[in-house]
């Protein structure tokens, strides 16, 4: 069976790079003895599949991350031992280190597409310093009256130009900051996820964020949008949990 | 004074790995700091990829916090880009657990493994805000302290270091705390006073305390500058590691480091007595770990730190009377899954069939033996006493368990060499891809060669190294054999340590005190990082060398005589100087001698002389090739016997047993 985790990524260990986080994550398996499937081979790894990578530097209260079950012998696994969810998330939550914050645990389908095919969008909140609401709206509008927008991007190794103009589903101010202002952006994935700061550096004039913090993935039910896992309530983008 | 924390975070996206910055790992300690605590900053010189896993400062590290009176973090020299990050935003070095800044601290105490951080020293002081020489300080600074194998001569650093200490720092640690705290209570009185109450300490050596003779060139004495500092400094070594079950909890960094894994000490000490190896001379006796105590920390460790690869460390674990039963406890532990044990030291001839069975289950990793020399007559001169049937088992023992790459260390540039004994590593090598043609199509073997650096308190602290001509020429000479050897080598590879690097390390391993200028020349031009290739610059030493008027051939290359006055003498490791001078001249005769663990002693000093006695389980050597004596070896029929570790079947990965 397959376990998919929600996660948050806070305060210092931001710092942390993608392949850090899947070493973390291992380990935090082994301490909270799930019982993890391995790959075959001379050099077994876990079965994880993470999401779309996090720039190293950014938070995130939405962080995905789906483990193959071992099957145990005679069918279907058993879920961690009698434990329920919630025991599971705070087992993990306890071999975690400090702003790496299980928010959610749930079995999931085992076929589906992967968390990386199946979201279409991420939510972000765009801290930035030395800028007002007013100036801020009235640069959010420039950009979406543009029907265009063509930025060059890397891709294999040649710099090509592109429109990502498509890819901003929603940019909004949402709030005025102690030094500046807070952006709300959803910026679409496929096939190829629009980053925050290729959105900033397309503004005019170009931004650059004081710090940033996917708030959402979304994914495409029926047409409807939702969440992998959802949970209760989103605390605030940068929380407090800052150790 | 606060964190730095807010200041660092808006620098940090501007920096190569900022993870190297953060601190947060499990088992990081957060203490209270308070006036009445000595504070400690431990730095280790080089990257945090690098010095995070040092077990030595780890162990330190939570003793110091585990008393009431002291508090202690940690600190790593920051990589250039950071560096100049730092000096542009006015931030000083920081500690990693609270990010506190360096001037927080009471004591900067450095942890020195090779003589190439040097430099990075005098960048930490200087990012530290710490005036870079000893005089220049007051008592608002720091004390400057450094411990690690390259404390027995610290002459090369006199100038900008308060205090030195020698061996085993897990009792000495308390001594400073109390004398730093006292001070601190007093508020913080003449510098020179407490200087003067550390250099009463067994262990500690402050350099200020001492004067430095010369007859034109000729270092005459080393002697005290007043009464009661002590004439000669011993080093302290603690009786029983029974009593000192440390690292209690390992660090596990949230990054990739090297030896990412859990390490357990099994023993300290070695008395193989190899001539070159410096580590083995200054740490003996041998004290093992108790069995029991090692199966605790390896389960425990395992458990708590999620880990799946645990090293059984000490200078040749094969050696350790539990082996056996250690390895099979802990790869049969259910509730850790799938774990892998690496025993990174291994001599030849004790690695067996059994032992490569049993750590490769789980993951299999590159394995290394160090035969150190080509030629038999070479390992008598050098006192590795293994022979090639030994090594040729070991290799085998590696193919037939799967392995299709062994790497092989060797030394050149060693006392005595010749040329036929530098080629014979190869043929070692060629004969080593014979074995493994047995069992696989294509095996290979790569040679690394090291130049040999002569070391203080070993017997060959007397030998004039090789220059980097002659070390060249060697390792020139291994080159063109394979190149013109067409198949004869087929799967060979040969790999080098720069030769430039050993003249700098063997400047200042026999260094003295008239070396500091040449120390702070080079960091004044930018060299840092001395030990990265990408850094290193040969040119910025020799040019530093002639601005002082010093010459590498009186300190690199010259044979010292019997009776010449070291820069060193007035520091002890216990070894008897007579003791060393006979191991010397037994070695030019090329004269082995065994292993004084399992037989009457020798009389070097390091037990005598502390009234302190070898801690080993076991009356006998553990089984397995001809252990030490060159003699033959009944080990290659397999797994049947001799085999210290007996092959247990892979454990089942159960669901919730955890603890």
């Amino acid at each position: 069976m397959r376990l998919r985790i929600r996660f948050a990524k806070l305060g210092k260990v931001r710092f942390t790079s993608h392949r850090d986080v899947a070493r973390i994550w291992e380990r935090a398996l082994r301490k909270a003895a799930l019982p993890v499937a391995y790959s075959e081979g001379f050099s077994p790894r876990p079965k994880l599949s993470f999401g779309l990578a996090l720039s190293t530097g950014f938070e995130s209260h939405a962080e995905y991350l789906d483990i193959q079950l071992k099957e145990q012998d005679g069918g279907e696994a058993a879920p961690w031992d009698g434990t329920t969810a919630d025991d599971m998330a705070r087992r993990l939550d306890e071999a975690l280190p400090v702003g790496i914050d299980v928010l959610a645990v749930a079995p999931t389908d085992r076929g589906g597409d992967s968390l990386q095919q199946a979201v279409v969008s991420c939510t972000w909140a765009i801290d930035i310093d030395d800028l007002d609401t007013e100036q801020a709206a009235e640069q959010v509008a420039r950009l979406l009256a543009a029907e265009q927008i063509v930025v060059e991007r890397e891709r294999k190794g040649r710099i090509v130009c592109e429109d990502i103009r498509h890819q901003v589903l929603a940019l909004d101010v949402s709030e005025a900051t102690e030094t500046g202002v807070r952006l709300l952006a959803d910026l679409g994935t496929q096939p190829r996820a629009l980053r925050p700061e290729e959105l900033l550096a397309a503004m005019d004039p170009p931004l650059e964020a004081r710090s940033v913090c996917r708030m959402h993935q979304w994914m495409l039910q029926e047409d409807a949008r939702v969440e992998p896992l959802t949970v209760d309530a989103v605390p605030a983008p940068l929380a407090e949990v800052r150790a | 004074m606060s964190s730095l924390w807010p200041e660092l975070e808006r620098v940090l996206g501007e920096v190569q790995k900022p993870a190297r910055y953060i601190g947060c790992e499990d088992g990081m300690i957060v203490p209270t700091h308070r006036p009445d605590k000595a504070a400690w900053l431990l730095i280790y010189p080089d990257t945090y990829e690098v010095g995070l896993p040092n077990q030595g400062l780890q162990i330190l590290y939570e003793i110091i916090n585990e008393r009431p009176d002291a508090v202690a973090e940690r600190a790593y020299a920051p990589w250039t880009d950071m560096a100049d990050v730092l000096r542009s935003n006015g931030l000083p070095l920081f500690s990693l657990d609270s990010h506190r800044p360096a001037s927080d601290f009471d004591i900067l105490a450095f942890n020195l493994s090779s003589e190439l951080v040097y430099t990075n020293l005098l960048e930490c002081l200087d990012l530290a805000g710490v005036p870079l020489h000893a005089d220049e300080r007051t008592s608002d600074d720091a004390l400057v302290i450094i411990g690690g194998h390259c404390a027995y001569n610290p002459e090369p650093l006199a100038d900008f270091v308060d205090a030195a200490v020698l061996g085993d720092g897990e009792e000495v640690v308390s001594e400073i705390t109390e004398v730093v705290r006292d001070w601190k209570a007093s508020g913080r009185g003449s510098r020179h006073e407490v200087l003067r109450e550390l250099s009463r300490l067994d262990g500690v050596y402050v350099p200020s305390m001492y004067d430095a003779e010369y007859d034109g060139d000729t270092l005459v004495a080393v002697t005290p500058r007043m009464d009661g500092v002590p004439a000669v400094v011993e080093k302290r070594t603690i009786a029983d590691l029974a009593d000192w079950p440390y690292p209690k909890n390992q660090l596990v960094p949230l990054t990739e480091v090297v030896h990412d894994r859990l390490n357990v000490e099994v023993f300290r000490g070695c008395t193989r007595g190899c001539r070159f190896c410096q580590a083995g001379m200054i740490t003996r006796p041998v004290r093992e770990r108790p069995a029991e105590q090692v199966r605790t920390m390896v389960a425990d460790g395992l458990r708590r730190t999620g880990y799946d690869e645990v090293a059984l460390t000490s200078l040749s674990t094969a050696d350790f009377s539990g082996i056996e039963e250690v390895v099979a406890a802990a790869v049969s532990d259910d509730a850790c899954g799938q774990v892998s044990v690496s025993l990174p030291s291994l001599r030849v001839d004790a690695f067996t069939v059994g032992i490569a069975a049993e750590i490769q289950r789980a993951r299999r990793t590159g394995l290394t033996f160090a035969p150190e020399a080509g030629t038999w007559r070479m390992r008598q001169v050098i006192n590795k006493l293994i022979n090639e049937e030994d090594l040729y088992g070991a290799v085998e023992s590696a193919f037939s368990q799967g392995w299709r790459r062994v790497k092989l260390y060797f030394l050149t540039g060693l006392p005595t060499e010749t040329d036929e004994d530098t080629l014979a590593i190869l043929e070692l090598a060629r004969r080593c891809i014979e074995v493994g043609r047995k069992y696989h199509s294509s095996p290979t073997v790569t040679v690394s060669l090291g130049g040999f650096v002569p070391k203080p308190f070993t017997p060959f602290q007397w030998f004039g190294q090789n220059t980097e001509v002659e070390l060249r020429r060697k390792i020139g000479l291994l080159r063109n054999e394979i190149r013109n050897g067409g198949r004869t080598y087929k799967g060979v590879k040969l790999k080098w340590h720069d030769a430039r690097a050993s003249v700098v390390e063997g400047l200042f391993s026999r260094g003295d005190r008239r070396l500091g200028p040449v120390i702070e020349d080079v960091w004044r031009n930018g060299g840092v990082f001395q030990e990265w290739s990408e850094h290193f610059d040969i040119a910025l030493w020799e040019d530093a060398m002639v601005r002082q008027g010093l010459s590498l051939d009186s300190y690199v290359y010259r044979h010292r005589t019997e009776h010449e006055v070291l820069p060193w003498d007035h520091l002890s490791a216990g070894l008897h100087r007579d003791f060393l001078w006979q191991d010397w001249r037994d070695a030019l005769d090329e004269l082995g001698l065994e292993d004084c663990r399992w037989i009457p002693c020798y009389d070097c000093g390091a037990c005598t002389g502390y009234g302190i006695e070898h801690v080993v389980a076991s009356a006998t050597p553990p089984a397995g090739g001809s252990q030490g004596t060159g003699q033959g070896t009944d080990h290659r029929n397999g797994a049947d016997t001799a085999v210290p570790v007996t092959l247990t079947a892979r454990p089942r990965v159960t669901v919730g047993t955890g603890s």
